[in-house]
């Protein structure tokens, strides 16, 4: 089964270049809104868009992926209108992978199969669980892999060589190495480290290896890029997205382009890097 | 629920830290290497009498274990049914059950070579016993504390600073114990490499809620033979305060398989089931949070919600893993007590026995009040004193006298 996610990346690996995956909060700060957000992340460059799903506990996120997530809440967010926003998204784009990322609870609440069905009838291609391990495949990871969605795993600095290969057994689509131990959003990602992180990962699979967590600027996407499959950027667009609310925290004129600028200037630093070497 | 009965109540979790569909290890990639660590390193020591033995050192010299098992006379005579004990846990150095895990979870520390030590806090009990066992120990000490919580128990904020900790006000979210967690994952998170965290109740990833039962199961091991030593029998009831239920846990565990023995925990009602409260298992359902799957208040969205109790300790949206598990299979009963039903519980026994109780333990004491005179007078009933009050006296004489104004 060939998924829009591997489809991108071999499009991308054809083209020599890696893929500029960009991170945003489903709902932030409005669903109108954020899906116009969402519509002009391929305009501007994303090659892959992850979405968040909002949760009132994020543990692994910063504050600006905390806030985002509460201002999201706020304005009556919730996963069937996440759902609900990729569907709106797919009616004029059918080929930009779509990932959903965050916690565990809110799917289990929705009811594993019912969440799964749906995400697929709607177009999303693969999802990133921050609180499943491979120790608890059994929830959510092997049944998204038999409603042929893309379980996508996030391989850290503290996973070493003998555990990696069971945190790459049920991974597909692309595996998401997170380049510091720590929140979203804090340091930034050591380039070297990073390079050799990457070729230590793909000494266990073939699979593409995107990088996240500590990317803010074209320049480092740009480095980053040079030694991975891709290049995370979540933070750094929910910041510019924070900067151009008014003070009550609703969008104004300036909000869909303050994301579609960054992301703009972040794509050429991505597409200035030369892929990996495989 | 129809849920076959266990041949032992005792013997969870299974190998993966499932009590039925409860526990698991729901986290982060980046801590699970050492979650499974933790595993083995527990492991080794429980093998190990040396451990044991050390520990057992400072149970009795430094914390003053074992810890008295007191007749309550006046509130037996008061309440007119059960024989009421009250287990002393509020005599333990620092002042509340909190200290037995702690010392363990120091002790496993210190074997797997972590320097620093975080830990969150409702209350701040589990706090300063942590700041406690890091001052003795020398080991540099983190302690996330929500903000609402750092303004209503000051007494102990002001313990853990002079102890040489540093206390983090939390400001994130509702800004209690369930953000003071949050808080503490993620400074774990980051610091993974030379940091250990030091959880404060039987919830959390595996193998937290089994290790901190274990730690605790000294209540109620000690109660079995002091009550055999009074009164030649094991006890017909026990009832405990619930927040994340640690206290409760380490009385019941002991007895879970003795059918004799009736079991209740008690949850914060706060101001009553059906407006704001804390009661996990009366008023939530299972869902995953923190590590572990559990009963969780919640909304139709799998939204975590506020929890709201007059005592901090108590405050958290969640319940240890083990006690959703033993509510499903009916071994234990889980009743709930509101604020009110707290503080006249927190009255009566200070004016009755001299004992000024938490605001945690207080709510067992307030089913007690229920309980005890339904009784026949040969009726044996324990409640821990999982705490003492000195925390909650500034904010319970500004309640007291803000309603006799």
């Amino acid at each position: 089964m060939t998924t829009r996610i591997d489809t991108r990346f071999a499009e991308l690996a054809k083209q020599g270049r890696s893929a500029f995956v960009t991170f945003l909060m489903a709902g932030d700060p409005d669903p109108a809104t954020s899906l116009e957000i969402i519509k002009a992340l391929p305009k501007s460059g994303a090659d892959v868009i992850e979405i968040g799903m909002p949760f009132t506990d994020p543990m692994a996120d910063g504050p600006s992926i905390q806030a985002a997530g509460l201002r999201a809440l706020k304005a009556g967010m919730t996963l069937k209108k996440t759902i609900e926003l990729v569907r709106g998204f797919r009616k004029d784009d059918n080929a930009t992978p779509i990932v959903l990322m965050g916690y565990y609870n809110p799917i289990y609440i929705y009811g594993v199969d019912k969440f799964l069905t749906d995400a697929k009838s709607a177009g999303v291609d693969g999802l990133i669980i921050v609180d499943l391990p491979p120790e608890e495949d059994d929830e959510l990871c092997l049944p998204a892999m038999k409603a042929g969605l893309n379980f996508i795993r996030l391989a850290t600095p503290t996973t070493d060589d003998k555990r990696l290969p069971a945190v790459l057994a049920n991974t597909s689509g692309f595996v998401y190495y997170v380049s510091i131990t720590g929140i979203t959003g804090a340091a930034a990602a050591d380039s070297p480290a990073v390079s050799e992180a990457v070729a230590r990962i793909k000494r266990h699979t073939k699979l593409p290896v995107c990088v996240g967590f500590g990317i803010r600027t074209p320049e480092t996407a740009r480095a980053i890029a040079s030694h991975a499959n891709g290049a995370v950027v979540g933070t750094a667009l929910v910041d510019a997205l924070k900067t151009s609310l008014d003070a009550e925290g609703r969008a104004t004129g300036k909000t869909v382009n303050a994301v579609a600028e960054l992301t703009a200037a972040l794509a050429q630093g991505v597409k200035g890097a030369q892929q990996a070497a495989e | 629920m129809n849920i076959a009965k266990p041949n032992s109540y005792r013997s969870g979790p299974d190998e993966r830290g499932h009590f039925g569909i409860f526990g698991g290890r729901f986290v982060a990639e980046t801590l699970m290497p050492l979650i499974l660590d933790l595993e083995k390193a527990y492991t080794a020591a429980k093998a190990d009498p040396a451990f044991q033995a050390e520990m057992n050192g400072y149970l009795k010299n430094y914390v003053g274990r074992p810890s008295p098992l007191y007749y309550a006379e006046r509130l037996t005579e008061h309440l007119g049914g059960a024989k009421i004990y009250l287990k002393r846990e509020e005599l333990n150095h620092t002042g509340s059950h909190k200290v037995n895990n702690v010392l363990g979870q120091i002790m496993l520390a210190r074997r797997m070579g972590k320097k620093r030590i975080i830990a969150e806090t409702g209350a701040g009990q589990h706090g300063v016993a942590t700041a406690t066992l890091c001052a003795r120990f020398g080991l540099e000490c983190v302690v996330y504390m929500g903000a609402v919580d750092v303004e209503r128990q000051q007494p102990n904020v002001i313990r853990m600073e002079m102890l040489g900790a540093k206390v983090m006000p939390v400001q994130s979210g509702t800004r209690t114990l369930k953000d003071a967690m949050n808080e503490a994952l993620r400074d774990w998170v980051t610091n993974v490499h030379n940091t250990f965290y030091c959880i404060g109740t039987v919830a959390g990833p595996h193998p937290y809620p089994t290790l901190v039962r274990d730690f605790q199961s000294i209540i109620g091991n000690e109660t079995r033979a002091q009550m055999q030593e009074i009164e030649g029998r094991l006890p017909d009831s026990l009832v405990a305060c619930i927040g994340g239920g640690s206290n409760a846990m380490g009385l019941f565990h002991p007895f879970l398989d003795d059918p004799s023995v009736e079991i209740f925990g008690v949850e914060a009602a706060g101001h009553g089931l059906t407006q704001l409260h804390a009661a996990s298992i009366a008023g939530g359902r299972p869902g995953v949070l923190h590590g572990n799957r559990t009963y969780l208040l919640m909304d139709a969205d799998g939204q975590i919600q506020d929890a709201h109790s007059i005592s901090a300790g108590l405050d958290y949206p969640g319940i240890g893993p083990e006690h959703s598990w033993l509510h499903e299979v009916g071994r234990v009963n889980y009743l709930s007590a509101t604020d009110d039903e707290a503080l006249a519980a927190f009255q009566l026994l200070s004016k009755l026995e001299g004992i000024i109780p938490a605001l945690e333990p207080a709510h067992a004491i307030a089913k007690v009040m229920e309980l005890a005179p339904k009784r026949p007078r040969d009726h044996l009933m324990v409640v821990n004193l999982s705490g003492r009050g000195d925390k909650d006296v500034p904010q319970v004489g500004d309640i007291l006298r803000g309603k006799s104004k």
